[in-house]
């Protein structure tokens, strides 16, 4: 499977690349796609563990902020990602370190409200935060190179791209390693876990932090492609997006988010101009759909269909 | 024989329950220690004590010498005792290989990220592990398709494979076909005397104490009611009315 997914995963890269150059216009939306599949793929590390954040949004948020803050300090894109990454990566240890003590439906209650916290104080919080206004993102160079914006749009796109492979492939790793495989142990015996030597809760935290770290990173890419942040990035219905993308792509490879966060925002689109008043409607069709009859999400079916074949061409070769 | 584990004084109550009242024990080193007695006696609660689930409200546990009472599991675990569980205690969403090789890791230490669980030496451990087992021919099976049986002695594969001197099993033959507890047994003593490990096993059937048990300690109401060889205590016709009788009425 891991050999699937790597083809698959250099596949859909292609598939991306060739639909911005073939309609330039989606080009911001896939960007905006990958980021939000970053941000998805911390969400299913704690899957793994049998936990949902309902407030992974705390992080995005924190990168975007960031970006947004030191924008006209430090006007480079990979160094703002850095700082992004950074600055959530710190949030993650700060808020994990907490809420890792609790399970199931205070996990996620407790991510709730955290991060509802932050959504408040950048709203209120005007002085600093231009509360609802929101605050627009200088825009950044790349690498050294001031860029005019369509070159610029290739550039955030081309590193949302390569991070988005980067952390896919380093997340199927780290799943792999007894680090990953003691997440999935969570969910089904973690008191075994500690009668084996392994810190359950630290193996939470560092997952949490991992996944802190990717929706900082996302956040970041957010800002720098629709230069302008508002507290709604915070807001609970952005990290009910992000379980939302996750259920939709699956959780049982790191393509999943990818695959959910792209269909997400295309029928998003286009659901929004063909019926404006009720695109939220289409989405939570399609995802009863997917409930319904593809329990394992977008990326259950296509591992179902490659697995099959591989099955065949087994039997074919015996 | 030089003693393992020193139990002094052991005392823990559950409101008005006594589950453990002024528990003495050594466990010798190298022997297969059995504990007997009616159901609430306290044998499990010593194992849980022991092996730090629960904190004894008084006295201690040594174990080589290292006070480990009042520890948390993971300390105690890399102080080299191991438990299996009563319920087996397997990751049901994983494979019989990955359920030990996760035990070699916890050993080796867990916080590798980068190298797969499954890579070669680890692998080829649990591989070893399970043969010892006979469990090798359900190494890639998930471990919620096992039967009761092998489900017991994969539970007790991945405490052997954390390299333990002392391990506790918690009623290693519960739940297990009459005509496979013999064999069981067997296999178990097998692995154990072949790696060292000094073990003491809650029991319910007799003859399996009788025929494998180096020594027997029978609980009663959080004490220990009688020690020694099997075949003297469980003849003292005490032990057979307060224990063994309660046994057949189970």
């Amino acid at each position: 499977m891991r050999r699937i997914e790597t083809g698959l995963g250099l596949l859909g890269a292609a598939a991306l690349v060739l639909a911005a150059v073939l309609a330039p216009w989606v080009k911001f939306v896939l960007t905006i796609a990958l980021a939000k599949g970053i941000a998805v793929i911390g969400i299913l590390l704690l899957l793994r563990a049998g936990q949902v954040s309902f407030g992974h949004a705390l992080f995005i948020a924190a990168g975007a902020y960031t970006v947004a803050f030191l924008a006209p300090v430090v006007p480079d894109a990979i160094v703002l990602l850095l700082a992004a990454a950074a600055v959530a990566t710190l949030a993650g240890v700060l808020v994990g370190l907490f809420v890792t003590r609790y399970r199931e439906i205070f996990f996620g209650m407790l991510n709730l409200a955290l991060s509802m916290v932050l959504y408040s104080v950048l709203e209120k919080f005007y002085s600093v935060t231009k509360g609802t206004d929101g605050i627009r993102v200088e825009l950044p160079r790349v690498a050294s190179v001031t860029l005019e914006r369509e070159p610029y749009e290739w550039a955030i796109f081309a590193i949302a791209l390569i991070l988005a492979l980067g952390f896919a492939g380093l997340t199927r790793i780290y799943l792999d390693s007894p680090m990953g495989q003691a997440l999935a142990a969570i969910k089904t015996r973690e008191q075994r876990l500690e009668f084996m030597g392994i810190p359950a809760r630290r193996v939470l935290l560092a997952a949490y932090v991992l996944s802190a770290l990717m929706g900082g990173v996302a956040g970041g890419i957010i800002a720098m492609t629709t230069r302008h942040v508002t507290p709604l990035l915070a807001y609970w219905t952005s990290s009910g997006e992000l379980v939302f993308i996750a259920i939709l792509g699956g959780a049982g490879g790191v393509l999943g988010p990818f695959l959910g966060a792209v269909t997400f925002e295309l029928v998003r689109i286009y659901a929004g101009a063909a019926v404006a008043e009720a695109w939220q409607m289409i989405l939570g069709a399609v995802l009863l759909l997917v409930i319904l009859f593809a329990p394992g999400g977008l990326w259950g079916i296509i591992a179902h269909g490659a697995g099959r074949q591989v099955g065949r061409r087994r039997g074919a070769a015996a | 024989m030089a003693a393992l584990l020193e139990a002094r004084g052991l005392r823990l109550a559950f409101g008005g329950v006594r589950a453990a009242d002024n528990i003495d024990l050594d466990v010798l080193r190298g022997e297969f220690l059995a504990i007997i007695g009616p159901n609430g006696a306290g044998k499990t609660t010593f194992i849980n004590m022991t092996t730090g689930y629960l904190r004894p409200q008084a006295g201690t546990i040594t174990h080589e010498g290292e006070r480990i009472s009042g520890l948390s599991p993971r300390a105690i675990v890399r102080r080299g005792v191991a438990r299996s569980f009563q319920l087996p205690q397997l990751f049901t969403e994983h494979t019989v290989e990955e359920n030990v090789a996760m035990a070699v890791a916890a050993r080796e230490g867990v916080w590798s990220a980068i190298k797969p669980l499954l890579r070669m030496g680890w692998r080829d451990e649990a591989r070893a592990t399970l043969d010892r087992f006979g469990l090798l021919g359900l190494a890639e099976a998930r471990a919620d398709a096992l039967n009761e049986g092998a489900r017991k002695l994969a539970d007790i594969a991945m405490a052997i494979a954390l390299r333990p001197r002392l391990l506790l099993m918690d009623e290693p033959t519960s739940g297990v076909a009459a005509s496979e507890k013999m064999a069981i047994v067997e296999t178990l003593l097998r692995v154990l005397r072949n790696a060292d490990v000094t073990a003491v096993f809650v029991e319910h059937d007799m003859d399996v104490v009788e025929r494998f048990a180096d020594r027997v300690a029978v609980w009663s109401q959080g004490r220990i009611a009688a020690l020694g060889p099997p075949a003297q205590v469980l003849a003292d016709p005490a032990v057979r009315r307060e224990v063994i009788g309660i046994e057949r009425h189970a």
